[in-house]
């Protein structure tokens, strides 16, 4: 019955009467094994760090696009987002009546704006930055202006575009 | 506690303060692995055990980028196979490994089963493994299903049918088990739920049962080697058995990395529920002698149903084989009672049986398609 251990436990034999420091062939060996396995852990975590970084997605090349609505429809004193390629826009007509379209995302943290009517602003819910109907940042916590884009009015049709 | 090894610097005896780290190195270190001509077979449960981690790394890996839905786990695979860095590699391995796990642990059930390690004292041993070899067989299963292509759709259908044929909690089961009355969208998230989350947890508990086991128990020594086993000098586990063990961990990476390399895991066509079963719809190998065996059975037996006649007697089989223990209850060292000893005979024929039966299924001139259901 080999399960009845007698407990030894059996070190490696060592040759303690050898010259201070590993031996030479000791040290070849151990260099190589640390190199194999240096190696193999290589090999093993480039893929796995190559795999979980995600792969580049199509960078949107949106500049330009038709909205789906008709500029009559857009009252005076009014905003909502659109779909500028990946991004959201914001599109205002301001109470003179000018149709304009600007980035849609704060400039703070990236949260997305919506239109005041009872200011006649931009506003951004999150942490209560305001910017003009310019786009320029007046109030709170946003860094920068939105950006903004061009609007055409073509037979009804509101085009935008990032440039003229 | 940290009086009777080498000192090892003052982290060691840190953590020994706190976690008794001695008294696991001790326990670790206790275990004796005897050498006779069948020591080549202990190594079988360490493979399966590191095939198996290979399998919890590339699966964690692959649910960064999977999406279990049938409008999207098609294409996520697809994604993963082309656009992720490494995809392919990863998800082939995952597909190899996946085979090979299966085929070790055949070998380590054989070779248990062979070797009479299962006596006394280890019948628990040998319950939990077998557990764990049915939570592999169900690993496989439900990860087939998961890149819902054609082959997997409809091999799903009819491993699942299988279930219903069950008498009296058959149809029910089939409901829990497809998320509705047929193979479908419910089905998929399932077969997730399960493959990620219900069986790891499972096999974790029965695997670290299983572990603790083997290591209070040590390891069994035939009878038939006895002699051999006493004349030569048994070998440690820690360190010297275990740097074994490794040696073969590399050489079944290297074998998995080449597998996934040349013949890395095909994605298929998209299932469609409405589109005609293709050809050649067969199970993965390791279920393929259980339908080759149900198609020859005739449409009934003594006025039962063959297949239900079939899947019972498949299940009462495996029932034997999961209480041999109790069945051939000597206690490991002694010799086997006289009842029993052409049991390895028995074993071997079923072996033969379950290798023939597949061999059948795959050279088959027709391939049959899914039964009629």
């Amino acid at each position: 019955m080999s399960e009845g251990s007698d407990g030894l436990v059996r070190e490696p034999k060592r040759d303690d009467n050898g010259p201070p420091g590993p031996p030479r062939r000791r040290r070849f060996l151990n260099w190589l094994l640390g190199t194999g396995a240096g190696a193999l852990s290589a090999s093993v975590l480039y893929p796995i760090t190559r795999f979980l970084v995600p792969p580049e997605l199509e960078e949107s090349t949106t500049n330009q696009v038709t909205l789906p609505i008709r500029a009559r429809d857009v009252a005076a004193n009014s905003g909502q987002v659109f779909r500028f390629g990946s991004r959201p826009g914001m599109l205002i007509r301001t109470p003179a009546g000018e149709l304009k379209a600007f980035d849609g995302m704060c400039t703070h943290l990236d949260c997305i704006v919506q239109y005041r009517d009872d200011i006649s602003r931009i506003w951004c819910a999150c942490h209560n930055g305001h910017y003009d109907l310019n786009g320029t940042n007046v109030q709170g916590p946003p860094p920068r202006p939105l950006e903004e884009y061009v609007v055409i009015e073509q037979d009804d049709q509101i085009i935008v575009t990032k440039d003229a | 506690m940290s009086t009777d090894g080498p000192r090892r610097g003052r982290l060691w005896d840190w953590f020994d303060r706190r976690l008794g780290l001695a008294g696991l190195e001790r326990m670790a270190r206790k275990k004796d692995v005897p050498v006779h001509k069948h020591t080549i077979w202990y190594y079988l449960g360490g493979m399966t055990l590191f095939l198996f981690l290979i399998q919890i790394v590339t699966g964690i890996l692959l649910l960064f980028y999977y999406r279990a839905s049938a409008s999207e786990a098609y294409e996520s695979i697809q994604f993963i196979m082309t656009d992720v860095k490494f995809g392919w590699l990863i998800r082939s391995i995952h597909h190899w490994a996946a085979n090979l796990v299966i085929v070790t642990l055949f070998l380590h059930m054989f070779s248990v089963l062979l070797l009479r390690a299962y006596r006394p004292p280890r019948e628990l041993t040998w319950l939990t493994g077998a557990g764990l070899f049915v939570l592999m067989l169900a690993f496989g299963f439900t990860g087939y299903l998961l890149p819902w292509n054609q082959l997997a759709y409809f091999a799903t259908r009819v491993g699942t049918q299988i279930v219903g044929v069950v008498p009296v909690v058959g149809e029910g089961m089939l409901r829990i088990l497809r998320g509705g009355d047929d193979v479908s969208g419910a089905t998929l998230t399932r077969f997730y739920a399960f493959h990620a989350a219900v069986l790891p947890t499972l096999v974790f508990l029965l695997l670290a049962l299983h572990l603790f086991l083997v290591q209070k128990l040590g390891m069994s020594t035939p009878p038939s080697v006895k002699k051999e086993a006493a004349r030569r000098r048994p070998l440690p586990f820690m360190p010297n058995f275990l740097l074994r063990d490794l040696v073969g961990w590399l050489v079944a990476l290297a074998l998995i990395a080449a597998l996934a390399a040349y013949f890395p895991a095909e994605l298929g066509e998209k299932a469609d529920p409405f589109a005609p079963a293709p050809a050649g719809i067969k199970p993965e190998w390791y279920f393929v002698f259980m339908f080759q065996t149900l198609k020859y059975l005739p449409p009934h037996i003594l006025g039962i149903e063959g297949e239900v006649v079939g899947i019972m007697s498949f299940a009462v089989a495996a029932l034997v084989l999961f209480m041999v223990p109790f069945i051939d209850r000597r206690r490991g060292d002694e010799p086997a009672h006289p009842a029993f000893s052409l049991l390895p005979y028995l074993w071997i024929a079923m072996i033969a049986f379950m290798l023939f039966m597949t061999y059948l299924g795959y050279t088959e001139a027709v391939p049959d398609l899914a039964p009629a259901t």
